[in-house]
């Protein structure tokens, strides 16, 4: 039997988000494994098709519209979508991970039944079966799970994992689904920034990004000593921000700043997807790591394993020299 | 108000990790645990909003005995009673399983919020308190980084965090499930007093069968996701590693900094 694969987009003002052409990749690339076809969802409040989905190889753009559907609430997506999802039947369903697919998704799998798998970051298929890999313990592992009983399955594909410009190129043609009654669930009222923006990392040309493993706030002295010698910028993983060792505008990662430097140090930094997708983009990371399997030096140029304690003031020796 | 706080207990992420024997996941003996980190700070802010409000925090928590001491905690820094599901029938549970005896547990009582963390430290779906929000036909918002009880406790005023820096504002209706994220505030740390006292307060231990549930609903049974298998990710693979002497090792990264890389 053939399947049917179904990649849901996510748009924002006529215009698609960079990870719905990742998972539309993933969708074209699962339905070639596995031998079936693959639509993009589009949901809007007009039925308007963002610029070249219609460019993409694709049996169908399938649109779901209605005023409802203006802004995002998981009450109107839910809604659009479980009742098409139980019309239509389709195998797998592929969302690109963001943070809005993460907030319906779940909810979108428990009340159709569906079996979900968040995080995905590769397939195998043998025979009709497929194998998912995704990251648990924040990266620091990989896991292979599968689906078990029949229906759906809905998949969220993890930045990164599938590039966008590997996507086939076609033409295309819309149909609209049949949208019920929705029930929004939150009354919209706008967007902020997150904390003052005083600090911009995005220009700079070396950063050091300081992660949990420097243990606290009193042991910084060292790794700004490192940013000073080296002519850099201080930035920071999560927990840092979190724990109040540094302030929320120093954040890089998937909440805070998207920065691409020509040398990245991430020191004490073990490197999970959603601090990488905010320096992968730097042309070399160095990073500065006790624990040799940690996930920063998948992306590293150069690594170096052991206590960051005793490696960054041994490198702001070497600086200093030459600064003699 | 009456809050349910449900926390998991995960392996200290700073601790080396094994893979169990079997290789489908870690192997526990000599394991540190802790609770996870973004539900640190759901309990803080649901013990902060008891205050205010004049209220009780419940903390439940799914997981085998070791869990106690996690509960415990909780107790200590001021909730009023936990809830353990600690049956063997529930081991082994995807999102959906878990997800089923939460629900059914919550389901017994009544309460005004449910807080929990947004993505556990280890399985990290991020789909747990969702499916308990959709199990109990409440609303839900997931990555939560600060709420606001208005109008007497009939809705809230939820601050969303969106991609780059940026947070969303909208308001829902209460009883909710909230997910929150780590940073929203200052967790506290317990007292001597409330160690002593955590000592007294109860941790009820519900059966499948006491929550209305059978073995089949949950755990390993109840699942639809099963791990196979989990590995270190192929690390280093194109990383030129430096040991050894962290002297030797930091003039040879300024070497190849300034001579190999040239970013120097
Ligand atoms: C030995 C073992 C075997 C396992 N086998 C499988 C398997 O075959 N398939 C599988 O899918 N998973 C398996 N798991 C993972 C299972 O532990 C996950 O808890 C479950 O899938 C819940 O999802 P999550 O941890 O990703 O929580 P998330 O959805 O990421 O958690 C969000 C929030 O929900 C709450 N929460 C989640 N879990 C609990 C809990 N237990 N108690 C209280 N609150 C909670 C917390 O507030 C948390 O912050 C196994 C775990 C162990 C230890
Ligand atoms: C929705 C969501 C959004 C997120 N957004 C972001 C984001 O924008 N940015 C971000 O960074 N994270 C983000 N995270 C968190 C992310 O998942 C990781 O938890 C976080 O990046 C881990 O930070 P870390 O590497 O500093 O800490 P850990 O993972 O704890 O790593 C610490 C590292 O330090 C090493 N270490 C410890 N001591 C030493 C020593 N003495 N010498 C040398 N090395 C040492 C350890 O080996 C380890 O590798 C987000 C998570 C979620 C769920």
């Amino acid at each position: 039997m053939s399947k049917k694969i179904w990649i849901v987009l996510q748009q924002r003002e006529g215009k698609l988000h960079r990870m719905s052409r990742e998972a539309i990749a993933a969708g074209q690339q699962l339905a070639s494994a596995l031998g079936g076809t693959a639509s993009a969802v589009l949901l809007s409040s007009d039925g308007a098709v963002a610029g070249d989905v219609l460019a993409y190889q694709l049996d169908e753009v399938l649109t779901a519209s209605d005023a409802a559907l203006a802004d995002y609430t998981p009450g109107g997506y839910v809604g659009a979508l479980g009742p098409a999802i139980g019309a239509e039947a389709p195998d797998y369903v592929l969302f690109p991970h963001t943070y809005q697919s993460v907030d319906y998704v779940p909810r979108l799998a428990q009340e159709t039944g569906a079996a979900l798998v968040p995080e995905a970051v590769s397939f195998e298929v043998s025979g009709e079966e497929v194998i998912w890999k995704r990251p648990v313990l924040t990266g620091k592992l990989q896991a292979r799970v599968r689906v078990k009983g029949g229906g759906t399955v809905l998949a969220t594909i993890q930045s990164g994992a599938f590039p966008a410009d590997s996507a086939a190129a076609g033409s295309t043609q819309a149909r609209s689904l049949t949208v019920g009654e929705l029930v929004v669930d939150r009354e919209i009222l706008g967007v902020e920034q997150a904390g003052e923006d005083e600090v911009d990392l995005t220009k700079a040309d070396i950063i050091v990004g300081v992660g949990r493993g420097v243990g606290g706030p009193e042991k910084l002295g060292p790794v700004e000593e490192l940013a000073r010698l080296i002519g850099g910028d201080i930035g920071a993983s999560r927990p840092v921000i979190d724990n109040g060792w540094l302030p929320r505008d120093r954040q890089i990662g998937s909440s805070g700043q998207t920065v691409a430097p020509k040398l990245y140090l991430a020191v004490g930094i073990s490197g999970a997807i959603q601090h990488q997708v905010g320096m992968k983009g730097s042309s070399c990371v160095v990073a500065i790591n006790k624990d040799k399997t940690a996930p920063i030096f998948n992306i590293a140029k150069y690594g170096v394993i052991g206590d960051l304690h005793e490696i960054v003031p041994a490198i702001n020796e070497v600086l200093a020299e030459s600064q003699d | 108000m009456r809050i349910a706080v449900c926390i998991k207990q995960v392996p200290d992420v700073e601790e080396r990790l094994e893979i169990a024997d079997d290789g489908k996941w870690l192997d526990e003996n000599e394991m540190k645990f802790v609770i996870n980190e973004s539900d640190q700070y759901a309990l803080e802010e649901g013990l902060a909003l008891a205050e205010k409000t004049g209220g009780e925090v419940v903390v439940l928590s799914l997981g085998p005995d070791r869990v106690q001491d996690a509960l415990r905690k909780a107790l200590a820094l001021g909730a009023s009673r936990a809830v353990h599901l600690a049956d063997d029938a529930f081991d082994g549970g995807d999102a959906h399983a878990t997800a089923r005896a939460l629900a059914a547990a919550i389901g017994r009582e009544e309460f005004d919020l449910v807080l929990t963390g947004a993505q556990s430290d280890d399985a990290g779906y991020g789909s747990t308190g969702s499916m308990v929000a959709g199990m109990l036909g409440w609303p839900h918002a997931w990555l939560v980084m600060g709420f606001e009880v208005e109008d007497g406790g009939g809705s809230a005023k939820v601050t969303r965090e969106m991609e780059s820096g940026m947070n969303e504002l909208f308001r829902v209706a209460l009883p909710a499930v909230i997910e929150v994220q780590a940073g929203l505030n200052h967790p506290r740390y317990a007292s001597l007093k409330g160690i002593m006292q955590a000592k007294r307060k109860p941790i009820d231990r519900p059966a499948p069968a006491d929550l209305g549930l059978t073995g089949e609903d949950v755990g390993a049974a109840g699942s639809r996701l099963e791990i196979l298998d989990v590995a270190f990710p192929e690390s280093g693979a194109g990383a030129q590693l430096i040991e050894g002497d962290p002297a030797v090792a930091a003039r040879t990264l300024i070497e190849k900094l300034r001579t190999e890389a040239r970013v120097l």
